[in-house]
Formats: C-alpha cells, sequence, structure tokens
C-alpha cells in the first residue's frame, strides 16, 4: 500500500520556548477542553505563563472550569481575562465570577453550540492548547491510551481543527501509526512536551454509581414505568443518560425492563460510564458514542469494543452537522437544580445565584431528543425544585417534556400527544404547579432572594438566541 | 447543662441547647435566606409550647423541614430534663 508522504510535527520541549516561535500578546484567544477535569495540569501549566508574561485582555475559551483550575482565578483577580466563554464550571473561579463578574462577560454555551462556534468561526480562538494523552511524531492522537488517559477527546476536535494555532500538549510521544486517530496530525502545528498532563486520581475522579438513596430509587423506578408505558422502550430504541446517580438507575431499570421483554437498543450516547459498556458486552445495544468518559471502565473499553465509538462535540451535538448523532436519540433523563411552571431547567446556578454548573449537552440532548425527562427530588434541603421561574435558564421550556419526581410526574401541556397517551395511567400524573404545591406544604413558600442589579453574563443556546441573563450575586 | 439532638446531614439540623438567663436562638442556615424567619418561628412556638423562657438554643441547619427541627429540639430538651415523655 502505498502511504503518502507524512509531516513530522515540531517537538518543543518548554512553553517559553514555544512563546519564542510565537508571539504571546498577540495570541491572547487560547483554549482548553476539559477531558482530565479535576486532574488537568494542561491548564495551570500553560496559564502560569500568561500570568508571568502578564499578558492582558485574555479572552478563555475552556470547555469547562473545574476547580483544580486555579491559575483562571488568580488571572482573573489580576484583571488580565476579558471574557469566558464555557459550557460548565464550578468550585472557586465560578464562586469568584458569581461574586464579582468579569472584566468582559461570562458566556455560558452547549457542548454542540461550543463546536458550531468554532466550526462557524464565531469564537475565534488563537490558539488550543490540546491536552493529549497519546500522540505520535505525525501528531495523531487518541485519548483512551497512555499513561495519563481519559477517554474520548470529542470536546477538544473542533479546536484541533479550526484554531489559528493548534498544540498537542503530551507526556507521552510515541514513534507508532494510530489507527483511527480522533485528532488528526495534519492540522497540528506543534507538539509540547511535559512531564505529565494530569493526575490519574483526578482525572477519573467522578464516582460513578447508582443511587441506593430510597427517593432516587423511587424517581428511577417512576421514570422507566413512564417510559415504558409510552411504549419509548422499544426494539432499536436510542438512550442517554447522565452519570448522576438517578440517571444511572433509571438506566439499570431500563435495562431491567429490555432484558424481560427480550428488547436491544441500537446506541446509547454522551457520557459513558461502565453500565453502559457492560450494556454494549451483554449486547442489550449495538453502539457507544462516547463523548467523554466518565470512569476507567469506559476508558479501557475504548481500547477493546469496536462499537463503541469516540465522537467530536461536533458529531455529538451540533445542530449544523449533518452526522449529528443526536438527532436520531429518542430518549434522554437529565437532571435539575430549579425547573419552573413553563418547564424551564436551571443547571447553570444554585438558588443563591451562584454558578454551580452549566448546560454541558443538556440544552442540546433536551433539543433534540423524542422524548426528555427530568428526574429531580421534589424538595433538596427545603428549597423546592419547582419555581415559578428559575433563577436561570439554561434549557428553555419547550424542550423539556416530563418531570420526574418522587411524589409525582408532571407532563408539559405543550406534549398533548404525550398527555393522550397516559389517559388511563395508573402513575401518579398532575400539572407541574399541583407538584408544586405539594412540595409547599413541607417546605412552605421560600423568600425570593434573586438579585437582578448588574448581568455579568448570558446563557447562549446552540441555537446561538440568548435565552438568559447571569447576574451578580 | 448542654445537650444536643440531630446532625449536619443534608435535610438535617443541629440543635444544641444551653443554660441562660434569657431567651437567646442563634441560627446558620444554607436557606436563612429563604427560610430564616420560618426556622426562628418554629423554635419560638415548640419554646412556648413547652413553657421553657430562659435558654440559649443554636441551630445549625442543613434544611431541615419544620417537623425536622422541631422534633430534633424537642430531642435536645428531653436529654436535659427540660420536658418529659
Amino acid at each position: 500500500m502505498e502511504h503518502e508522504k507524512r509531516q513530522i510535527v515540531k517537538v518543543i520541549n518548554d512553553i517559553d520556548e514555544l512563546f519564542t516561535l510565537v508571539d504571546i500578546s498577540l495570541n491572547r484567544n487560547i483554549s482548553f477542553h476539559h477531558h482530565l477535569r479535576n486532574g488537568d495540569y494542561v491548564i495551570n501549566y500553560v496559564l502560569n505563563k500568561y500570568l508571568k508574561e502578564k499578558v492582558q485582555g485574555i479572552n478563555l475559551f475552556p470547555s469547562a472550569i473545574f476547580p483544580s483550575y486555579t491559575s483562571i482565578l488568580e488571572l482573573i483577580k489580576n484583571k488580565q481575562i476579558n471574557n469566558i466563554t464555557t459550557n460548565y464550571l464550578n468550585g472557586p473561579v465560578a464562586e469568584y465570577i458569581s461574586n464579582n463578574g468579569l472584566e468582559g462577560k461570562l458566556t455560558m454555551q452547549t457542548h454542540g453550540g461550543r463546536a458550531r462556534s468554532i466550526i462557524e468561526g464565531k469564537n475565534k480562538i488563537d490558539i488550543a492548547f490540546i491536552a493529549a494523552p497519546y500522540v505520535n511524531s505525525y501528531g495523531d492522537s487518541v485519548g483512551y491510551l497512555g499513561k495519563n488517559k481519559c477517554g474520548s477527546l470529542g470536546y477538544s476536535i473542533p479546536d484541533s481543527v479550526h484554531a489559528k494555532i493548534k498544540v498537542l500538549v503530551t507526556d507521552n510521544l510515541v514513534d507508532l501509526d494510530i489507527e483511527s486517530p480522533e485528532i488528526d496530525g495534519s492540522n497540528i502545528d506543534y507538539i509540547l512536551l511535559v512531564d505529565e498532563i494530569g493526575d490519574r486520581q483526578g482525572i477519573v475522579s467522578g464516582t460513578t454509581e447508582v443511587t441506593k438513596n430510597p427517593i432516587g430509587v423511587k424517581i428511577a423506578k417512576n421514570t422507566s414505568l413512564l417510559l415504558h408505558e409510552l411504549g419509548a422502550i422499544k426494539h432499536g430504541f436510542s438512550f442517554q443518560s447522565g452519570a448522576g446517580g438517578v440517571s444511572l438507575r433509571v438506566t439499570k431499570d431500563v435495562r431491567d425492563i429490555m432484558i424481560k421483554e427480550n428488547i436491544k437498543a441500537s446506541f446509547f450516547s454522551g457520557g459513558i460510564t461502565k453500565y453502559h459498556v457492560d450494556m454494549l458486552e451483554e449486547g442489550l445495544v449495538e453502539k457507544l458514542y462516547d463523548v467523554q468518559c466518565f470512569d476507567l471502565e469506559a476508558i479501557e473499553s475504548l481500547s477493546r469494543n469496536k462499537m463503541h465509538i469516540p465522537i467530536s462535540a461536533s458529531r455529538y451535538a451540533n445542530p449544523t452537522d449533518e452526522s449529528q448523532i443526536i438527532k436520531d436519540l429518542d430518549i434522554v433523563i437529565l437532571g435539575a437544580t430549579e425547573i419552573d411552571y413553563n418547564f424551564n431547567v436551571n443547571v447553570t446556578t444554585d438558588s443563591h445565584q451562584t454558578l454551580i454548573g452549566g448546560s454541558g449537552g443538556h440544552s442540546d440532548t433536551a433539543s433534540e431528543s423524542k422524548i426528555c425527562v427530568i428526574v429531580s427530588p421534589l424538595i433538596k434541603g427545603r428549597i423546592p425544585v419547582i419555581k415559578e421561574r428559575v433563577t436561570t435558564i439554561t434549557t428553555l421550556g419547550k424542550n423539556i417534556d416530563c418531570l420526574v419526581t418522587e411524589r409525582g410526574i408532571a407532563i408539559n401541556p405543550l406534549r398533548k400527544d404525550l398527555i393522550k397517551k397516559l389517559k388511563n395511567s395508573k402513575l401518579k400524573i398532575v400539572t407541574i404547579e399541583e407538584l408544586s404545591r405539594i412540595a409547599y406544604k413541607f417546605t412552605n413558600i421560600p423568600q425570593d432572594i434573586v438579585k437582578h442589579d448588574k448581568i455579568i453574563g448570558e446563557v447562549e443556546d446552540r441555537t446561538f438566541e440568548i435565552i438568559d441573563n447571569i447576574y451578580q450575586k | 447543662m448542654k445537650t444536643s439532638a440531630g446532625s449536619l446531614e443534608s435535610s438535617d439540623c443541629l440543635i444544641t441547647i444551653s443554660d441562660s438567663d434569657k431567651l437567646e436562638i442563634i441560627i446558620e442556615s444554607v436557606v436563612f435566606a429563604q427560610f430564616g424567619d420560618q426556622i426562628k418561628e418554629v423554635i419560638t412556638n415548640t419554646l412556648k409550647e413547652h413553657k421553657i423562657t430562659n435558654i440559649l438554643v443554636k441551630c445549625a441547619d442543613k434544611g431541615a423541614l419544620d417537623y425536622t427541627i422541631k422534633s430534633r429540639l424537642e430531642t435536645a430538651l428531653k436529654r436535659r430534663g427540660d420536658i418529659n415523655e
């Protein structure tokens, strides 16, 4: 077989050397991915250089911000950062921004919206610093091999193609061919060598376990019964659930129904855990489309199972990507910090207006799926989950179909078809206002404490529509 | 004498009571902004119910519902012998 002559990518031994080749002060729009989660060393390594060089007017495009990304906090306090555009943030950076805002503004995008913005040139990135666990001399890379493997590199793929300068940061440069690389080396400008890209303990930090909490168990049971009554668990169906304890319990209950009724699913998408891998290996589902691995079992599975397929954020959830996976998604199970009478959901801030998360793929999957179910306890630490108006809209109510709690189920009045199907249901189906009244019987009505004085950011949907403002605490 | 009841688990509260020559109620709550007045009212009414006037009540609240606050307070009072079974 004839090989095209491939270009060897220039290898750089430390960050100072990179900035002898590239002018740091002209490259202030920078991006990172969060696949190494709280174990990431690359973000602080790179941003410490921006701190040291006192670079002003930085615009940051990380796919998410975790508590260990402390260099971001220092840059904000030094007023070196202008805007931050991300999909999810928690920890000290999130708390600081909630209380103080930024010099510029915070833009919360979705996973699909971020990919779309980068591809369409709306997010203009000068340098993408891509932590890469396994890289060859051609700049090809995968995330599921190497000593600091993290699984799928999905969120970094648009950056690796569309940033002006693309830098792979790795602790594992090999001299071997990589079969179907996630990152195509022909796009890569530099390979930056470091001792460690991350701390293994932090990379697989999320303990993804099925809930044993009786309230969670009841919510999951109600959810699987609801899906069953709707006829949604049928041959060839597709399904996505997050890694939260209740979502995983729903997955387990759905699995039990599938085994009992001899049903096989076509695909599971999104964040993948050991539970999804087990179902693939048991032959209960044909394919896993993986944009993010949540545990080590999922990472291992990527190199073992051909039908466990790493996908880019664009293929996952970009509405303008023709091969978008979630446009064929039947069911998605999602969480909520708050939900309101119009079924708008908040997973961006808590009820005290502190930033605690963000859409990730929440709005993407809710928008595309045929049935979107929100699972949540009716009351969390005395705060009722249902409000007249959520503190911050993450996902528009028109895209949310059902709310399942331990004390009843509410169906969005817009989904007349679902309501009709459930006419003779034995499940406790009530209006969302009625569920809210049930909660108030236990908690009483909370005082409204939301402040609307100063806008510090905005929530941008995958359509590019600004669907809400974020206010300073 | 100092007694306590409850815990700092989510949706619970830890009530600690001790001697005082007046009525003092100190509340620390994760939902103080939303429910501070409500929590104070439950504690005040429970003490009134048992005709207790001079006491120091500290409530460290993690989002407990009213009946939890009431029963934690009553248990702490029982542990001091302020009220009987």
